[in-house]
């Protein structure tokens, strides 16, 4: 999963100061697993660096000087081949697809078509092992059948959010 | 197993039946209307004596004919009655002319008080005749004014044309019956109608005819619905009912369906009786009032018909095991044994066979005898239909796809088919056995006329000679006739009083005598006599010229003649009668008018012979209404070849009634039933059509999957139909011949009900064919 | 806009509605010959009445499907009849063979439709009864076998005429795994070997991966994956 495309998602909705994105992200992502802002820290330096986000401003308060973010140009088309790009069929992917297909709806993107995306992109692989498995011997059957089960538990999982994308896009966007 | 289980069992499979949703209530309506339908024809059919009873006694009631010679004084309790039946096309009209003879004179039933002379009473169906555009020859002919309707009681059906016309110059005669006098209406010594034997035997197995197929009719409408039906007693035993509960359950749903059948069934009987007694059927109709079923009998009915309904799903589910998790049909049934199909038709005939031969001179049949076994032959018919169809469905080769498709279901459920044509099949057996009866015995119902209507259609005897010079005059110049003879007869006796021999003296213008013997010559004057080897040869000693004699002499019993004396002419010639005689039987003088003398004529019995153009239409209308304006009471026959017992015209109506009533029911039924499969089976024939199967190919299949079972149905019904009519002709003694048009007839009848069925059926296939069937529920 | 070049089976914006139920709403799909395309998507999304329209059963309300370049609109209900005869074969989910006949009568019934006799259509269909491994059912009835060995016996059905298109409504759905895959095996490599086409309705992706590539439909429009991307 990348926080950074993560964070750069967040801030498309518009700019923010470093600890907000923290508990933006805490809250819609970070279930079980919240980031430490050191983590926050690095990543926008980098997106800093790669000119994907800006400084918008800087705040002089009681604690610590806070910076505000916004994405750039850059940063958005980044966001978007992310969004496009399926991820790599692989086991226990689901917070990947999560993320984006959150973000999506946050960033008013057509979720079901990353779904399809991604759809697509686990038939090839299942495509390609279903080929190994009727070619092979046995043990190969039964490697391929382990994997096979376990992609198909994904789409399974893909076909069950997009037929409830509607609740959620109404739960992430309240 | 006791009472309350029982009852608690059926009870929840009437609360199933009753809450099983829309399916289940269709379901039970039709059951419904099935037993319904079985329940009120079987209710029409026990009400049947009480019609014949009925008639009888209405009949009788207003009888006016004495069979007595003698005849009551004049008295102020007296009513002369004159007769003027006459017809309308092909029904009788009944006709009275009455005189009262004083304040106390008699009225007839259903008439309250006597028409003025000018004036009539008439029954309301002849009314609506005679106020119709149709009815004008008859208007013309009755044309006394109409002041009022017969009552109920004075008619034996709603549709009978009569009336009752005022007359105050009816005269007794001599004679003659054309006028009677009477002191009561009824017959005098009522007698429950003496019954032939033969006409009994046969309305028994007209009963039992038209009941078989109705209760094997009943036993299939309370199995309706049953691949449904399965599916939920699966369920139910899967929550724990065991076997015998879930048998019960099950006949417990088909009881409500009978009990509400019964309503139903009221119903319709109600309502059938009420339209039969506004239809006629061949001339016979009846007043719904004669519809009443004796209480016993309906007793019976209502609790045979749900008994039979829970004892027949009973045994239906026999060999059905319901298990939890399905129905199985005892998967491969045994072969159905034909020893104890056979057994039933054979000991149907070894009771009827005793009585072969008895004929109607040996007394009564022993109606049980006959009721067992003409039952016993029917039941045998649907008892060794499914073996039958099972044997043969077995052994059919394969054709094309319609034929394939339609051959391997029958070979699967035979017992489904040949359940579904087994009411048709009893239904056309019994007909058969019937129709062949009663052509058989038509020979000794109908009588041979000795008239031969080529010479003359219509005969009208006169009551009284003075209206001979009018009947001379008027008859020639009546529309739509070709010829008309006078012809009048007397006889004369050796002595005034109690002659010892008499001869037969015919009086007619020579063109009339030539129409009874071949005359040499012949001019007004003459006489002639016809010997005839049966006459007793003092009785043609009579006819010699110069013996003297009295025409119309008295006899000690009867009234007095008018004794007029006179001497047989010389020259009188012998001729041979002719053997198309228009009178049946020529014998001794034949006598020109002016031969005898004047005085005489009144003694004579007038009767007017008349040729009809056939073609004028309505000649016959027209010969009766001048019969009517010539002489109110003058009587016409329309000859026909042969006449036939009015009992067995009767009987046979009720026949063909009851077998069209009983066809119609199982069509019905059989359409249910044939929807229902069709419905179970949509989505099958969306995926068949779906791969490309013709329409016509499953249509084809849905007929030849009827049409199998009918012909063979139809086939063992022709058989067993034909052996039980040539025994039942055998016991009535009479020759055996097989009547192949009514066969073909009732086998038609049968084959109909299958195509209409089947053209039924088709909008429906055709619409469950559409591939809407292959989407998923 | 014409057909892709090459397809065997092509429809344009498809649309059909029962009564007020829009089931298509501008679907496109093309085929070619010896691929297998499977048909996805969540139930009731239109992948059915998507495949009865493109076998010719069910007319659409508007849009084109051309079978080697011709109009299916232009033809009457006898011809599409004939078409789906000759050209195409069908395995449905379940409830497609007749009860009455046994299994070799109900391969060889498609061959008995179009006029071939009884011994020989049952030869035929006895060839393919044993490609399926269901050869030894030959007498049993469709009431005796198990769910997998009717829908062999089906799929045999389907194949023995030679159709150019194999129709697959949800083939597998009745079935466990095991038997689901066997049955997808046997229908793919049947047909490959035919260069029949398939088109293949399910929403198991382990039965989609026998598919060459899959077309998702949802609320009656299509999506082709392979093009999307």
């Amino acid at each position: 999963m990348s926080i950074g495309h993560t964070l750069l998602g967040l801030l498309e909705s518009g700019p923010r100061h470093g600890y907000d994105l923290k508990r933006a992200f805490d809250e819609k992502f970070g279930h079980d697993r919240p980031l430490h802002y050191g983590q926050v820290y690095s990543t926008m330096s980098r997106l800093l660096k790669n000119g994907l986000v800006e400084v918008d401003g800087i705040e002089a308060g009681g604690g610590p000087e806070r910076k505000r973010y916004a994405i750039t140009d850059a940063g958005i088309t980044d966001v978007e081949r992310w969004l496009a790009t399926p991820e790599k069929p692989e086991e226990y992917l689901q917070s990947t697809l999560y993320t984006k297909v959150v973000l999506a709806l946050l960033t008013h993107r057509d979720a079901a078509d990353i779904l399809d995306t991604q759809r697509s992109e686990h038939l090839r692989s299942m495509r390609i092992l279903t080929d190994r498995k009727r070619k092979g011997d046995l043990a190969d059957q039964l490697i391929c059948d382990h994997a096979l089960f376990h992609l198909e538990a994904d789409l399974r999982w893909l076909e069950l959010t997009a037929a409830r994308l509607d609740k959620l896009r109404a739960a992430v966007t309240r | 197993m006791n009472l309350r289980q029982w009852s608690r069992d059926l009870g929840m499979g009437v609360r199933f039946a009753v809450t099983g949703g829309r399916e289940g209530w269709v379901r039970m309506v039709l059951t419904a209307v099935g037993v319904g339908l079985g329940v009120a024809l079987l209710l029409l059919t026990t009400a049947l004596p009480n019609v014949l009873t009925a008639r009888h006694q209405r009949e009788q009631a207003r009888t006016d004919l004495t069979y007595s010679a003698a005849v009551p004084p004049k008295g102020e309790n007296t009513v002369l009655v004159g007769m003027a039946d006459t017809k309308w096309h092909d029904k009788d009209v009944r006709g009275r002319f009455l005189d009262p003879e004083g304040p106390r004179a008699p009225l007839p039933p259903g008439v309250d008080r006597f028409p003025a002379p000018g004036e009539m009473v008439v029954s309301p169906a002849l009314k609506k005749l005679l106020t119709s555009d149709e009815g004008g020859l008859l208007r013309e002919r009755l044309t006394d004014r109409i002041t009022g309707t017969i009552g109920e009681p004075g008619l034996i059906g709603s549709h009978e044309l009569a009336f009752y016309a005022g007359a105050d110059d009816l005269a007794v005669q001599k004679d003659s019956s054309h006028v009677v006098r009477l002191t009561a209406f009824g017959d005098r010594h009522p007698t429950p109608e003496r019954a032939d034997p033969v006409l009994i035997m046969m309305t028994l197995v007209v009963f039992v005819a038209l009941l078989t197929p109705v209760a094997v009719f009943i036993a299939a409408a309370v199995r309706f619905g049953g691949e449904r039906r399965d599916r939920r007693l699966a369920a139910l035993r899967l929550v724990g009912s065991d076997r015998r509960m879930t048998r019960r359950i099950a006949a417990g749903e088909a009881l409500a369906g009978a009990l509400l059948g019964l309503v139903v069934g009221t119903v319709f009987f109600l309502v059938g009786r009420q339209t039969a007694g506004s239809v006629e059927v061949l001339g016979e109709s009846f007043f719904p009032s004669y519809l009443n079923p004796s209480p016993a009998l309906v007793v019976l009915v209502a609790v045979a018909v749900p008994a039979a309904a829970v004892g027949v799903t009973l045994f239906a589910m026999r060999g059905v095991a319901v298990e939890p998790l399905g129905v199985v049909r005892t998967a491969k049934q045994a072969r159905r044994r034909l020893w104890w199909r056979l057994l039933l038709p054979l000991a149907g005939l070894a009771l009827l066979y005793p009585m072969i031969g008895k004929g109607r001179s040996n007394g009564d049949f022993n109606e049980y005898l006959v009721v067992g076994g003409v039952l016993l032959l029917l039941v045998g018919v649907s008892a060794l239909l499914p073996w039958l169809v099972e044997a043969v469905v077995a052994r059919l080769g394969t054709g094309p796809v319609s034929w394939q498709l339609a051959v391997r279901r029958l070979q699967l459920s035979s017992g489904t088919a040949a359940r579904m044509v087994n009411g048709i099949a009893v239904a056309v057996a019994g007909a058969i056995a019937l129709q062949m009866l009663f052509a058989g015995v038509e020979g000794q119902y109908t009588r041979d006329t000795g008239k031969d209507p080529e010479r003359a259609s219509v005969e009208i005897n006169l009551s009284d000679g003075a209206a001979l010079p009018a009947a001379a005059r008027e008859f020639p110049r009546t529309k739509g006739v070709r010829a008309a003879v006078a012809i009048s007869s007397g006889s004369m006796g050796d002595r005034r009083r109690d002659p010892g021999s008499t001869v037969g003296i015919t009086v007619g213008t020579c063109a009339a005598l030539r129409e009874l013997a071949q005359l040499p010559s012949c001019r007004d004057g003459d006489v002639f006599v016809v010997p005839d080897a049966r006459d007793e040869p003092d009785d043609l000693a009579l006819a010699r010229p110069g013996r003297r004699g009295y025409i119309d002499a008295t006899y000690s019993d009867g009234v007095r003649g008018r004794e007029i004396p006179w001497t047989v002419p010389a020259g009188v010639r012998q001729v041979s009668a002719r053997k198309d005689a228009l009178q049946s039987y020529v014998n001794g003088l034949l006598v020109t008018p002016s031969a005898l003398p004047a005085t005489a004529a009144p003694t004579l019995y007038h009767q007017v012979y008349v040729r009809l153009d056939l073609s004028v239409p309505e000649a016959e209308q027209y010969v009766r209404n001048t019969a009517a304006r010539v002489d109110r009471l003058s009587s016409v026959w329309h000859w026909t070849a042969t006449t036939a017992s009015r009992k067995y015209t009767s009987l046979r109506t009720g026949l063909f009634l009851g077998a069209v009533c009983v066809l119609l029911l199982i069509g019905a039924s059989l359409l249910v039933s044939q929807l229902e499969q069709l419905r179970e089976r949509r989505k099958l024939l969306s995926s068949l059509v779906a791969f490309g199967t013709r329409r016509r190919t499953l249509g084809l299949s849905v007929l030849w999957q009827t049409a199998v079972p009918i012909s063979l149905g139809l086939l063992l019904a022709s058989t067993v139909g034909l052996a039980l009519g040539a025994v039942l002709l055998r016991m009535t003694a009479t020759t055996v011949t097989v009547d192949w048009a009514s066969v073909l007839s009732m086998a038609g009848a049968g084959a109909g009900v299958v195509l209409v069925v089947t053209l039924l059926s088709l909008p429906p296939l055709l619409r469950m064919m559409r591939p809407e069937g292959l989407r998923t529920e | 806009m014409t057909p892709p070049p090459g397809s065997l089976l092509a429809a344009e914006n498809l649309r059909k509605s029962f009564g007020p139920t829009v089931a298509l709403d501008g679907a496109d799909f093309s085929i070619h010959p010896g691929e297998v395309v499977a048909v996805m998507g969540p139930s009731g999304s239109g992948k059915s009445t998507l495949l009865h329209c493109l076998a010719g059963i069910v007319p659409p309300d508007s849009g084109s499907i051309t079978y080697a370049g011709r109009e299916l609109a232009g033809l009457s209900d006898t011809e599409r009849s004939a078409l789906r005869r000759r050209d195409f074969g069908f395995v449905f989910q379940f409830g497609q063979l007749v009860p009455e006949l046994t299994c070799v009568e109900n391969v060889a019934l498609p061959l008995r439709l179009n006029g071939s006799p009884r011994k020989e259509a049952e030869r035929a269909a006895l060839t393919w009864m044993e490609r399926l491994e269901v050869d030894d059912l030959k007498g049993k009835r469709p009431g005796e076998v198990s769910g997998g060995q009717g829908q062999r016996v089906a799929v045999a059905r389907a194949l023995v005429t030679g159709p150019r298109v194999v129709f697959a409504d949800e083939p597998t759905g009745a079935l466990d795994s095991l038997n689901g895959e066997r049955v997808m095996e046997l229908l793919t490599d049947a047909a490959r070997s035919t260069n029949a086409a398939v088109v293949l309705v399910t929403h198991e992706a382990r039965v989609a991966a026998y598919s060459d590539r899959e077309i998702v439909v949802r609320d009656g429009r299509s999506r082709d994956m392979e093009r999307a991307i």
